[in-house]
């Protein structure tokens, strides 16, 4: 009987999700003309749900301190407190508001996690269009670096990295990035090989055109769709990363409000039952559903106009 | 067939080359260590007699390179040392854990290699059906999901209502149905993570050919849905399937740190992170050894069998 | 339309078919009402340029239809079955058992990943016609009818370690396992190079002749169609243009569509003077040996080209033409040899060329899709070479974009932002020839330029690049592995094989006797639009190896 009524809260969950997502495609569509809505037009509800998560997400995030109810790192009451109407999630294990922390976490989690993508992506692309554009030995150097790297497990690196280097905000990002910047590398190399071999390439090149002119016009325009959904898909990796790092304890570290952390100091609430502790652990999950969504509609789209 | 064995050969030489690189990747690290290590774990207060001796007691007088070979040539024949923390030989440590650990990745792969495979196949035949649909957004759904969440999720549904123990408490008493029992949750939640990405992979796999020549001429020849997808797209998409499928298996060996501490499940995942936090070194860089070659010998062993897959080089002209 | 052979039954019918294709989100028509009605026996070719909805129709044919496409309205009757009322496992017993399909590229059509016979016995045993161990003698009889080596063995090879014409043979007899009613051949000898097409065409008019199968017969190449077919249907756009038995539409076809594909191949270019001797050429290329690892692919070739004067090379696959181009060009280096530009040797690596060695040699691609970024707009493309080797800017720039888009026939104002999407195949080569125009050179390399264009829009591009030769004194080389073209636009010919330069000369004395054995295998083997020409040929052939 649980099960039904649980199966039946889901389905209703899953309904309200769709019906937001079709309001807020509908209202995108409204607002904009010209390309922009034709292109909007082809997302399916789920995009334009993910679309509506990821908005919302970046506005607690920007105004975090002006939707909060406490200050971030303030103790206001008791240890693990039950919801009510001072405290809507109760407290943590140190007696903080939850939904304070919840929304600072955004800001934190997302924000760090933003910013190890950026630069992620940043090293990877231009040293992958690089190395596949100059060929020769600087893409065999690169590469072998690369393969080498790629052929640690990351989380293992990490832990070992961490372990080195100490967990602060910056080695974290600087650790994760150079990690993940070699899966950004591997892709930005292979979709730039496949550019490279066509003949308006070719005729660039023989036209005597330098590299920076043939990376910046002739390449990264066309290998700009792929990258931009890999950054999507990069997100949601380096973003479960932080959060199992943060998670494991050698993550962000406290009294940071952070999402990855707030689950694991609270998660001995969970064996009595109390879903508090599962709600950072679902404003996670909650994100890098959103972005998968969009980021599959997006491939669809590529893929889909080549034909 | 000489060709397809130096090949094999040559791919097995770069594998034993990058475990080497690896290796010293990782007991380098240590040595980029900021100030003196004896002197970091000891801390500040020690005195220069204390941390000198500590010195020699690690072996940090002698020079790296020597350091380096004496824990290699020891790692090979199973000695990693002494754990920092409590002066235990680390191969204690890590004998029984690290079965554990196999037995729990090998219980999940048991589940998911074939569970994936045949979800996928079937999202590929009845492709663009409510049944591919739901499939997809539900695989999309939990490769989004961190794993600690659905650990908590499963031990809120099942183990609240005490179907199945939270904790997977192992020792040496514990028989083989007992095992499989305690660390149900823990394998389900493996199972979960790996299976949705190893099926979108499967069924991406088979889609992709769906437009080739050779398909349109089998379904032209009159044969079967299901004879199309099984006979003529499914040896084709071995080999990315092969690759998808060890790459999952490796992640199943290294993705079960964050489980192990879930569900307190005694394995090397949980040792690590132990380690990590005390800062045990050499513990550390032992485990991180292990994964490191078991990860890369399973995608030395895609590698190999994804190549034996295709007949253009078994097949020579 | 009246039944033209009352002489044997009706085999097939297709009434009024409409097929929709998707694009985008909507629906767009493909095949507009289009009639057909064959016999039992007989052959029917079905002739149109690309987009003509030839392969569409042809699936049609067996109630089948590619992905993204349906059929919206008509009936389709084969042998008195209904074939768009049927269920899909009804169609899928005829398939492959009554109607069998010969796809155009064999090596991509035959599944890599099994050996050629137990792809030939899959339709015979899954049908329920015959044993596995049946199939299989009867795959060595119809492999030895299709006059392929080896027949007792070659079926036990994979399709990567046969030939391409050998597959496309070893498809035609997979067709041929369960004896089918009908044989849908789409485009089988289009991959193919000449000189292999005509064992191709001889053994499938043979085996269709012995087994009385009726086909259907799917190309863009009259002259090929001359040869196989009882009846040609032509097809403009999704609508029929008009049907006639094989040798009324060739010698009056009624309609002004079909006249204009009959005339195409007249064009040709006035007969140039010879050039002065001691006259420096423009592009000279002196003993070049080239290759990539450890092999040679030209072996030691030479030729020169001059002012005004257009030269083609000619050849079939892997003979090393287009690797010429690229030696020329300095993207392959050669091992021994070397390329003067008016009497000076050029460095052998385009890197080490100044700019303005550069900008004197251009080239035109064969595939305009990917010769122009599609990211870039009209203005960008062709303005480039103008900005970087002319140093214009600004208006003067525009001005010039305006005048080299004049100059390819194309609307300044309507086409001077747009993107090569918006563009027709025929209007992206143009592109391509503005591009090289752009950068003012002397000697312009022609790839393939015409050859995946339909036959009226590549006599439109090969006017328009006569015409800029005399007006910009260019010298061309003219790569091409079609002779029709070479008749029509060179001054000379170099004929290459293996590598090796067999014969060079004007284009008068290279089209009349005597020639070099390969130049003649390859002029002979060139379709023509007479009926009887393979029946001619292939007995010859056969007195000549009689008496050899």
């Amino acid at each position: 009987m649980t099960i039904l009524i649980n199966l039946f809260w889901i389905a209703v969950a899953i309904a309200v999700a769709l019906g937001a997502g079709w309001l807020f495609r509908a209202a995108t569509i409204a607002l904009t003309r010209g390309a922009t809505a034709r292109m909007l037009r082809t997302a399916p509800l789920t995009a334009g749900f993910g679309m509506l998560v990821i908005l919302i997400y970046v506005v607690v995030a920007l105004f975090a301190p002006l939707i909060a109810p406490y200050a971030e790192r303030e103790v206001v009451g008791a240890q693990f407190l039950p919801w009510d109407a001072t405290h809507l999630l109760g407290t943590d294990n140190l007696g903080r508001d939850m939904l304070t922390r919840l929304i600072y976490g955004a800001r934190n989690t997302v924000g760090i996690a933003f910013a190890t993508t950026a630069l992620a992506f940043t090293m990877g692309s231009i040293l992958g269009l690089l190395a596949a554009t100059v060929g020769g030995w600087l893409d065999q150097i690169l590469s072998r670096i690369v393969d080498i790297l790629m052929a640690i497990p990351s989380l293992i690196f990490s832990l070992l990295l961490l372990t080195i280097f100490g967990t602060s905000v910056t080695t974290l990002i600087l650790v994760i990035a150079t990690i993940d910047s070699t899966r950004v590398f591997r892709l930005a190399r292979s979709v730039a090989l496949n550019i490279v071999v066509m003949d308006y390439i070719e005729a660039a090149r023989l036209r005597g055109e330098g590299l920076w002119r043939l990376i910046t016009r002739e390449i990264l325009p066309n290998a700009l769709a792929p990258l931009v959904a890999e950054f999507g898909l990069r997100f949601c990796f380096v973003f479960l990363a932080i959060s199992a790092l943060s998670f494991l304890g050698v993550g962000i570290q406290p009294p940071t409000a952070d999402w990855g952390s707030m689950v694991r100091e609270n998660a001995a609430l969970i064996t009595f039952g109390d879903v508090t502790p599962l709600l950072p652990a679902g404003a996670i999950a909650l994100l890098t559903v959103a972005v998968n969504f969009v980021v599959d509609w997006m491939l669809h789209r590529a893929s889909g106009l080549k034909e | 067939m000489s060709v397809i064995w130096t090949m094999i050969a040559k791919r097995l030489g770069l594998g034993v080359l990058t475990l080497f690189v690896i290796s010293v990747i990782i007991f380098g690290a240590t040595e980029l260590l900021p100030g003196d290590l004896a002197q970091n774990i000891l801390g500040q207060s020690a005195t220069p007699e204390t941390v000198a001796a500590f010195r020699k007691e690690l072996g940090l007088d002698l020079p790296a390179y020597t350091r380096y070979f004496n824990w290699l040539f020891g790692a090979l024949q199973g000695d990693f040392g002494t754990s920092l923390a409590n002066k235990r030989p680390i191969a204690d440590l890590i004998a029984t854990r690290l079965g554990n650990t196999l037995f729990l990745a090998l219980y999940a792969a048991a589940i998911s290699v074939p569970l994936s495979l045949l979800l996928g196949i079937l999202a590929a035949l009845y492709r663009n059906s409510i049944f591919d649909r739901t499939v997809n957004a539900m695989a999309l759904s939990s490769i989004s999901f961190p794993e600690f969440f659905v650990a908590y999720i499963l031990i809120f549904v099942l183990a609240q209502s005490g179907l199945f123990p939270s904790m997977s408490r192992m020792d040496a008493t514990v028989g083989f149905g007992e095992a499989l029992y305690r660390t149900f949750l823990p394998a389900l939640t493996l199972t979960l993570v790996v299976t949705a990405h190893m099926m979108r992979m499967t069924r991406a796999a088979i889609i992709n050919l769906l437009a080739s020549p050779y398909i349109e001429m089998a379904r032209l020849k009159g044969m079967k849905p299901m004879r199309v997808i099984l006979k003529h797209a499914l040896p084709n998409a071995l080999a990315p399937i092969i690759t998808v499928v060890a790459l999952n298996l490796a992640y199943l060996v290294t993705g079960v740190v964050v489980v192990e501490v879930v569900f307190v499940y005694p394995g090397l995942g949980q040792l690590m992170v132990d380690s990590v936090s005390k800062r045990d070194f050499p513990v550390v860089q032992a485990v991180a050894l292990i994964f490191a070659a078991a990860y890369v010998l399973l995608n030395l062993t895609a590698d190999v069998l994804s190549t034996l897959s295709n007949p253009r080089l078994i097949h020579r002209k | 339309m009246k039944d033209t052979n009352p002489a044997k039954p009706v085999l097939l019918t297709l009434r009024d078919i409409h097929i929709e294709g998707r694009s985008e989100e909507t629906w767009s028509p493909i095949i507009k009402g289009v009639d057909l009605t064959l016999h039992k026996g007989e052959v029917l070719g079905l002739i149109g340029e690309s987009g003509a909805g030839k392969s569409t129709l042809g699936l049609a044919a067996m109630g089948f239809t590619r992905d993204g496409c349906r059929i919206s309205g008509g009936t389709i009757d084969f042998d008195g079955i209904d074939l768009r009322a049927a269920t899909e496992a009804q169609r899928r017993g005829l398939r492959g058992k009554r109607i069998a399909y010969v796809a155009q590229s064999a090596a991509a059509s035959f599944n890599p990943a099994h050996k050629l016979i137990d792809q030939y016995s899959e339709a015979p045993v899954q049908h329920g016609v015959m044993s596995r161990a049946e199939a299989e003698r009867d795959a060595v009889e119809l492999y030895r009818r299709m006059r392929l080596p080896n027949p007792e063995e070659i079926g036990f090879r994979y399709p990567h370690q046969v030939s391409g014409g050998q597959l496309q043979r070893a498809m035609t007899a997979m067709a041929m396992a369960c004896r089918p009613d009908l044989i849908i051949f789409d485009e089988p000898t289009t991959a193919l190079d000449v000189t292999t097409q005509i064992e191709v065409l001889a053994a499938i008019r043979d085996i269709v002749a012995q087994f009385d199968t009726a086909a259907i017969y799917i190309t863009h190449d009259l002259a090929v169609v001359a040869q196989m077919a009882d009846r040609i249907k032509v097809l403009l756009r999704g609508d029929e243009v008009e049907e006639a038995d094989t040798r009324t539409m060739l010698a009056a076809p009624k309609e002004d569509y079909t006249k204009t594909l009959w005339a195409v191949r007249s064009y040709a270019r006035p007969v140039q003077p010879p050039v002065a001797k001691g006259t420096t050429p423009v592009v000279s290329v002196r003993n070049v040996t080239a290759g990539y690892g450890a092999a040679d692919i030209l072996k030691d070739i030479s030729f020169d080209i001059h002012k005004r004067r257009t030269v083609a090379v000619v050849g079939e696959s892997g003979s090393g033409k287009s690797t010429a181009a690229r030696v020329i060009t300095g993207l392959l280096p050669p091992r021994r040899g070397a390329i003067l530009f008016d009497g000076a040797p050029l460095p052998a690596d385009y890197r080490q060329r100044s700019r303005d060695q550069l900008r004197q040699a251009q080239m035109i691609y064969q595939m305009a899709d990917t010769a122009l970024n599609p990211k870039l707009r009209l203005r960008e493309l062709i303005g480039r070479p103008a900005q970087m080797y002319l140093g214009l800017n600004g208006k003067a720039l525009t001005d010039r974009i305006r005048d080299l888009l004049h100059l390819i026939e194309l609307e300044p104002d309507k086409f001077i932002d747009r993107l090569p999407s918006e563009l027709s195949g025929g209007q992206k080569q143009r592109i391509g020839i503005a591009r090289a125009l752009a950068a003012e050179p002397k000697f312009i390399i022609c790839d393939e330029v015409t050859s995946a264009l339909d036959q009226l829009v590549a006599e439109g591009i090969l006017k328009l690049l006569d015409r800029l030769q005399s007006e910009f004194d260019l010298a061309y080389m003219f790569i091409t592995h079609d002779l029709a073209t070479v008749r029509s636009i060179a001054d000379e010919v170099v004929v290459m094989q293996n590598g090796k330069v067999v014969e060079k000369g004007p284009k008068l004395e290279m089209f009349e006797p005597p020639h070099d054995p390969y130049t003649e295998l390859l002029l002979s083997s060139v379709p023509e639009m007479d009926p009887d020409w393979l029946t001619k040929l292939l007995r010859e052939r056969a007195a000549k190896a009689g008496k050899g």
